[in-house]
């Protein structure tokens, strides 16, 4: 049997099953952090369309997903996320003046421009860098995760994935070793329904990703992911378990990628536009919204200002990060290896004379 | 000193290891009871538990990945792959993952995993259980390879491989394993990374080997002794990266080289090595640079003896170096 949809609020709102308990402070906080996502969404993708960043992917229509698992966790919690959990550094510490940077890749960007926009490590705020390839991380988030326990530590890591990591072998390996040896692990599948142009019926014949956990023997949960409500509540029982020593959970968090797959998909070319307008009105932000105000805890006012704040600092990260000069020649050579080996070094010797289009001194085939 | 051969050496390596570093854990597929297939570990999980000496489940990309995590996490795992022939499995997180961690995260996340597995031919292993595919993680950026040739360098190498901050691919000759003992060292020791050894001394002819092939150049050397050409043999030990001083000022000297590798002629390591020559050493040169490797086909079962370089190809190859006109 596959486990039943978990849900607080219904699209418009209105409470249709228990609440977590949550302080006010902390319930518009959520809400903020929601509202910058979209805001941030909208200004790295308009952006990238003038060609001043190369590439973004948005996480527009998954923002309760993201902001909820990222709240049911400690700052001493490791995480390791995919590509639309950007949001969960920022919730965490990273500054969004750090983000930009990196989507430039320019100087100040903490990676140095190393890696394409969205693959972003900080380490301030224990998150590591996923990988292109799919599902790479959750086999490190399993070793972190064993590691934490070994060391006795009160430690617990999430390993975010998407549906089309769900069909990946490093999913089964990390999920499978993660049930034999009961780590304090809680996969969180942000089921968006689409792997670029590839629906979920075409990744998995099962009735749902969460009941894929009974076969390596540990709970999954189901929760309708644009509900952030039901998303905490959801990812805190799976933290608390992973906490207890009672091993992982895979929580399934419903939701809809409501863009394309990045800057460079064009998704009215594989799904239809009646599909997506089923998800619009499930909006997260205006579910969130709609329960908020009807308790009280926010006004139009808050948003508005908020809004003004967000635009404000997105507008100074922006200026400030497109003042900063690329990242010098040499930095492409550092943390290679912790010691840099002599024909490494006689490599970047080379890349900076050429560079600079000054004589090089040393063998000629550099 | 106890005389020992190259599986006690590695097993006396990962003891001292597991000792005297409490982060160090072994993780591998059956490793702990059993000891591994080749006995490498035999009696650790008995001396220092289940915690430290972990069976796994037959997954190599979860074992290396797990390895990983473990290794940004703070601990350093020593993964064991059975045979290097099943590595494949984990090789994205090897050449993606673990090899690019530092350079990546920028320096946030160290990586320091070792990696052991046996390689090589000469057990009549077939297909699944006789590759050198030293290359592939050659060609990588971020990765040591390291292969040992002696018990003691085993002992050694593993020990310097342990001590660093870095990802290492260990690749162990198995045809060595207990094909010869010598006296190895009592107690931690490290013999550098990075440095060749010269196996044997000589004038005429260079011959660069490393792992399985260093007492096969050394008994192609002997018999060329016989024909009186005197033959070097330089054992490179690590791979990557390369000492390239102890390649060049043997080649320098002699004039002559020949390469042996027992993995496929195409893009192994051998046309790494004849590059590097003819890039800084083509004045020393007075014959081609050659190399004697195995042949571009799978690895065969009933014929690896023919497949596999031995002294007399080796001789033949030096025979030519000498008489090139």
């Amino acid at each position: 049997m596959t486990p039943p949809l978990r849900r607080c609020l219904d699209p418009d709102g209105r409470p249709v099953g228990p609440l977590p308990e949550l302080a006010r402070d902390d319930l518009r906080a959520l809400f903020r952090h929601m509202v910058m996502m979209r805001m941030l969404d909208q200004r790295m993708l308009s952006l990238q369309r003038q060609g001043r960043i190369g590439f973004y992917g948005t996480a527009t229509g998954q923002e309760a997903a993201v902001t909820g698992s990222a709240f049911a966790l400690r700052p001493t919690d490791w995480v390791f996320p995919a590509l639309r959990e950007m949001g969960v550094s920022l919730w965490r510490g990273t500054t969004i003046r750090e983000i930009v940077c990196q989507l430039i890749g320019n100087s100040g960007d903490v990676l140095l421009g190393r890696q394409m926009p969205c693959h972003f490590s900080d380490r301030k705020v224990l998150t590591v860098a996923w990988s292109s390839v799919i599902g790479t991380q959750l086999p490190h988030a399993m070793g972190a995760a064993w590691a934490a326990r070994h060391l006795g530590h009160d430690v617990v890591c999430m390993g975010y994935l998407g549906d089309g990591a769900s069909s990946s072998g490093d999913f089964h390996a990390a999920a499978n070793f993660a049930g034999v040896f009961r780590l304090p692990l809680v996969f969180f599948c942000q089921n968006n329904q689409w792997a670029i142009s590839v629906p979920l019926a075409r990744q998995t014949a099962s009735v749902s990703i969460a009941i894929k956990s009974v076969a390596y023997g540990f709970p999954g949960e189901r929760v309708d992911g644009n509900d952030i409500l039901a998303v905490i509540a959801a990812t805190r029982e799976a933290v608390a378990r992973a906490r207890k020593g009672d091993g992982p959970t895979l929580v399934e968090a419903l939701t809809f990628r409501m863009g394309g797959h990045s800057s460079s998909d064009d998704p009215t070319r594989y799904r239809d536009a009646a599909q997506v307008a089923e998800w619009e009105w499930q909006d997260p932000l205006h579910r969130f919204r709609a329960w908020l105000t009807a308790c009280g805890h926010v006004d139009a006012g808050d948003e508005a200002r908020w809004t003004e704040e967000i635009n404000a600092e997105i507008g100074a990260a922006i200026a400030e990060a497109e003042a900063l000069p690329p990242p010098a020649i040499e930095t492409m050579f550092a943390d290679v290896y912790r010691e840099m080996p002599r024909s490494l070094a006689e490599q970047m010797r080379y890349a900076i004379a050429v560079g600079e289009g000054t004589k090089f001194e040393g063998a000629f085939p550099l | 000193m106890p005389a020992m051969t190259m599986v006690q050496a590695i097993q006396d390596a990962l003891r001292i290891a597991l000792r005297e570093d409490p982060r160090v854990v072994l993780l591998g597929e059956d490793i702990g009871k059993a000891g591994g297939v080749f006995r490498v570990t035999e009696g650790l999980q008995a001396e220092f538990g289940e915690q430290r000496v972990v069976d796994t489940p037959l997954a190599e990309n979860g074992i290396v990945g797990g390895a990983i995590g473990m290794a940004m996490y703070g601990l350093k795992p020593i993964a064991e792959i059975q045979f290097v022939d099943f590595i494949y499995p984990a090789f994205d997180q090897i050449v993606s993952e673990m090899a690019k961690l530092r350079w990546r995260s920028a320096g946030q996340y160290a990586c320091p995993v070792v990696v052991r597995a046996p390689y090589g031919g000469g057990i009549k292993g077939g297909l699944y259980h006789s590759q050198s595919p030293e290359a592939y993680f050659c060609h990588t950026a971020g990765l040591t390879v390291v292969i040992p040739a002696t018990p003691s360098d085993a002992k050694g190498l593993l020990l310097a491989a342990l001590a660093g901050d870095d990802p290492v691919i260990f690749l162990e000759p198995k045809r060595l394993y207990r094909s010869t003992r010598e006296d190895v060292a009592e107690g931690a020791f490290t013999v550098p990374l990075g440095r060749a050894r010269v196996a044997r001394s000589g004038e005429h002819c260079t011959v660069l080997a490393y792992g399985a092939m260093v007492p096969v150049a050394v008994e192609a050397a002997e018999a060329a002794g016989a024909r009186g050409w005197s033959v070097e043999v330089v054992d490179l030990r690590t791979l990557a990266p390369l000492d390239t001083d102890a390649v060049l000022a043997s080649v320098r000297r002699t004039g002559r080289v020949v390469i042996l590798h027992e993995a496929p002629r195409t893009c192994g390591y051998g046309a790494e090595l004849a590059a590097l020559i003819a890039e800084q050493a083509l004045t020393s040169l007075q014959a081609p640079v050659l190399r004697v490797t195995g042949y571009d086909t799978p690895f065969p079962y009933t014929l690896e003896h023919s497949y596999l370089p031995d002294a007399p190809r080796t001789l033949r190859a030096i025979e030519h170096a000498m008489t090139f006109a």
